[in-house]
Parts: structure tokens; sequence; C-alpha cells
């Protein structure tokens, strides 16, 4: 039997044609397998509420996490395990990386995971930390920033910035788009439009991040952002829980 | 036909394929038994694992598989599990009134190293590993607690936070900004600045300090006290002894009396389960001081009369 499909074997070797049309059929199968389920993802992701798309604020900060290689020592996903939950709060949900562009979640803890880091210390814990993390967690080994403090966050087109993002597929409004570079000011300004930033941005915080109202720093960027992680979907309310248990079966 | 060439390889006894290139052959060996029983193996082992686990992705999820596992389902189980196991102990935890806990030795260490791990993930971000805190978040390993030490006030602290808007019954108090407010002058600062050092005995006594005793008993006094004493009803710190929460040098004193200080901490009882705030209490009472409760205050018999 064996033998006998060596000998068939042998025909597709030497057949050109017959060969060209099977290895074409099976890099279909393969094809479809790998690129069909793209077109399908978005149906994976789990609805969840109160997502939004980051201010212009926060992306600036975003952009800082990146320049400053955040990501090398932390990650940005809660992993589904006792350890990880009791530790950092409830995992991780796909829903929440959508309007990441690229995602955060990392693959390596030197520090703590970040994915829920927001509102769970002061602005000025923040503010002591990124200046000298040894000021508050004595046996800390990451780097100081200093100079984020001091520096104030590049003038820059907001508005190119968030439309870049909008042509990536994140919904930023036209006004939204229109008025970033106002509301990146009243976000970390008190004295600014805030009233309008609130109806742009219903549920973001606005206030001074960083201690130092006089101007907008990076300082006070990085630290809005790093108040908003984790704090847009409120993952224990009734209704998340109960799309979570369906999802379990339960 | 090549195989028309096959022929047994004479120093192997193997046959050959048939093929031959300038007078190479190719032995034709089977494949090791032990490498195509492996295969055979994995193959089984993978439709195993189709039927069973989820595997197959459909348009909106994938298929279940028939042993129902989930990610998240393996999670809930594991927390039900660990709850399950300290569920007798919690309850006990629940229902003793915390000043009763150290009635019941077990109970209350039981209390003291759940309130270790919960300090672990919540409190060592301010207050240290050690609970030895650091400029601006105060050590609680001393007897010398701003709000009060024993356990109840702890626990109350612990509750509703320190100046938290939106608590009710949290810590509140808010000491002027008196240099920056204009309330005293900068000459006026730094005259109850080398008050504060006198009574400290840090520095001595001198006529700055003798201006600043009067500035002191005009301003200072309502809530730290005549004598500096302090005043845990609002959280005012004493300042006759070496212990400082923004540091005793006159820069930091300076700074203090011109700009104020704010600490605040949250409320834990929004934040974690009523026992865990209760376990946490116990572990800060066992850390430092362990400070009696207060006598309840008994009405004389001679007022009665």
């Amino acid at each position: 039997m064996a033998f006998s499909i060596m000998e068939r074997h042998k025909k597709i070797e030497r057949n050109v044609t017959l060969l060209a049309v099977l290895a074409f059929a099976a890099v279909t199968v393969g094809g479809i397998v790998e690129i069909a389920p793209l077109f399908w993802i978005d149906n994976t992701i789990e609805k969840v509420e109160g997502m939004r798309p980051y201010t212009p604020l926060e992306q600036a900060g975003r952009d800082i996490y990146i320049r400053e290689g955040c990501y090398a020592c932390h990650s940005q996903m809660i992993r589904p395990f006792r350890d990880e939950v009791e530790r950092y709060g409830h995992y991780s949900l796909a829903a929440e990386s959508m309007y990441d562009h690229p995602f955060q979640w990392g693959s390596k803890r030197t520090g703590p995971d970040l994915a829920r880091v927001g509102g769970r210390y002061s602005d000025e814990w923040h503010v002591q930390h990124l200046k000298d993390p040894r000021a508050v967690v004595p046996e800390s080994i990451m780097p100081t920033y200093q100079f984020l403090a001091g520096r104030e966050l590049e003038p820059g087109d907001r508005s190119a910035d968030l439309r870049a993002l909008y042509l990536t597929g994140v919904p930023y409004t036209k006004e939204q788009m229109a008025k970033a570079g106002e509301d990146l000011e009243a976000q970390a300004n008190p004295e600014g439009d805030v009233a309008g930033f609130k109806t742009r941005w219903p549920k973001a915080q606005a206030r001074d991040f960083d201690g130092d109202p006089a101007k907008v720093t990076e300082m006070d960027a990085l630290v809005a952002y790093l108040q908003m992680l984790g704090t847009l979907v409120d993952v224990n309310a009734p209704a998340a829980q109960e799309t979570l248990a369906k999802e379990k079966g339960r | 036909m090549a195989d028309m060439n096959k022929r047994i390889d004479e120093p192997t006894g193997v046959e050959t394929v048939g093929h031959e290139w300038d007078g190479i052959e190719e032995l034709n060996n089977p494949l090791p038994r032990w490498w195509l029983w492996t295969f055979y193996a994995c193959i089984a082992f993978a439709v195993g694992y189709v039927v069973v686990y989820p595997a197959i992705p459909g348009l909106h999820s994938a298929t279940a598989g028939t042993l129902g596992w989930t990610s998240r389902g393996d999670l809930a189980k594991e927390m039900s599990a660990a709850d399950a196991s300290h569920a007798a102990v919690r309850a006990a935890i629940a229902a003793t009134p915390i000043e009763q806990l150290a009635t019941q030795p077990n109970l209350q260490r039981a209390a003291i190293d759940g309130g270790r791990a919960a300090f672990k993930v919540n409190c060592v971000q301010c207050h240290g590993a050690g609970a030895a805190g650091a400029k601006g978040y105060p050590n609680l390993n001393d007897d010398d607690l701003l709000w009060g030490g024993d356990i109840a006030t702890i626990h109350q602290t612990l509750q509703d936070g320190v100046r938290q808007p939106n608590d009710d019954a949290t810590r509140m108090s808010q000491m002027p900004a008196f240099g920056r407010d204009g309330i005293l002058t900068a000459a006026q600062v730094q005259d109850v600045v080398s008050h504060v050092g006198v009574i400290s005995g840090q520095e001595k006594p001198s006529k700055a300090a003798t201006r600043g005793a009067v500035v002191f008993a005009a301003n200072c006094a309502v809530c730290h006290g005549g004598g500096g004493e302090g005043n845990r009803l609002v959280g005012a710190p004493k300042l006759t002894d070496g212990i400082w929460l923004y540091g005793g040098d006159r820069a930091a004193l300076t700074e203090t009396v011109t700009n104020a200080r704010y600490g605040v901490m949250p409320a834990w009882g929004a934040r974690l389960d009523p026992v865990t705030v209760k376990m946490l209490a116990t572990y800060v009472h066992s850390l430092g001081g362990g400070e009696k409760a207060a006598p309840a205050v008994v009405v004389p018999q001679a007022a009665a009369k």
C-alpha cells in the first residue's frame, strides 16, 4: 500500500502541469485559512461600552510613552490569570486596545503592567515618580524622567495627528480633529476652554496634571495618558459582567 | 523506467531508489519507526485537540470544543477556588468587630497576614515595601499616627481616606498657606520657623524664636496646640518630636508654612471589600505603636448627682 502511494506520487512529480494545479490548490487552502479570518476579525471583538479614542493630549502622551521606550519594560495587557488579576485588576479586553496604533501590549515586564494604572495613583505621585522613581519606590530601577517636567510640548499639528489616526480607522469626529490644538491646551489648563473640551470629549479628565499650570509640558501629556489607561471601560458594571458570563457560556 | 535500475546496495544491504547521477545513487532507507509513530501520534493528538478544545475559527467565534474550556472560565474557577479556601476565615473576620480581633490570636494572625498581602498590592507604592514611608508619605512603623493610632481609628482612616472630596467621613483638614496667601509676612514665617526649631529641639532660643512664639500662639496653636503637641482630630502633627512628614529643616519648614501641605490618601472602602480593609487596618496596627483604644468616656458619678 505504502509502495503504491509512492508510485502515484511519482506521477505528480513528473507531470509539470499536474504539479502546478495541485500546488495551487494547496496554497489556496492555506491562503483561505490565513487570510479569510481577517475579513471577519471585527466580529470576534466583544462589544464594550465606554471606549473612546484618545484626546489630543493623551495621544501626545502616548507618543512620548513610545518615544521614551516605556514599552520596553512595561506591558499593557493583563492576562486572565489569578496572580495578574489580583495584582493589576480585571484582565484586559481586546476592545480596550481598539484605538491603539500600534497597541502597547508588550511582552516584557521589567516594570509592572500599566494596562489599568489610570486612577490608581495621584497626579502628584506620578510626577514625583517620573522625576525620581527612587523617591517613592526605593528599590525601583526605572530611569529618571526629570526633563519631561521642563519641556513644553512641541507645538506640532495636532489636527494632522488625529487625521492620520482617522485614516487608519479611529472614529474621530470632524470637530474633534479641527479643534485638536485647542483641546490639547484645554485639557491641561483649567483656565482654558474646558467647557468646549468637555462637550467634545464628554468623559475625559481635564486638569493641570503636572502641578505647573503655567505651561503644557510633556509631563502633563504623559500623566494625562497614564491616568486614563484602563479607566474607559467599566468592567465591573452589571452589563459588562453579563456579556462576559455569556461569553463563558454560564 | 528508472525503477529498472533498482538494486540492492551491497555494503548496506538496502535497496536503491533507482536513480543514478554520474555514479551517485540514493539508498531507499525507510523512515525510522520511532519517528513515524511520533508523527502519527501528533496527528491523532491534533484531531483530538480540535474536538475537545476551541480550535476552528468561524465568523463570530471559534468552535467551542466538547470540554467547553475558556481561559476566562479557567480563571473564574481558580478565583472561586481561592475565594472558597478563604471563605471561612474571611467570614469570621467579617463577623468580629475590629476591636475584638486581638482576643482571638488565630484570627488576628490571619488578618495580619491577609493585610500584609493586600498592603503589598495597594499601599507599598507610597508607604514603601517596609511601610517606612517617604517624604510626604507617612512611616507606619512608629507610634506617631497623624489621625490616631488605635485600631478602630486606623480602620476609619483607611475606609474613608484622607482629604477625599467625595467622602463625607474622610479625614479632612486644611492648613492655610500662611505665606502664599499673605496671612503672615516672610519675616513672620521665618520667626515661626525658628520657634518650631526651638520647640523641636533643633535650634537654640533666639530673638526670632521669641517673636515666632507670639505668631505661633495666634495662628498655629489652634490646631497644633499651645506647645506644638499636635491634634489628631484635625490631623495636625506634633511639632516637638523628631518625626517630620515633609522634612524638619528650615527650608522644608519654610516651604510648609508658606504653601501648606495637602497630603491625600484614597478612600479604600470604595476600592476594596470591607474584609480586606479590616485586614489592612489590623496589619497597619500591628506594625508600629499597637496603640490601645482610648477608654470610653464615662460620665463621672459626681456629675450625675
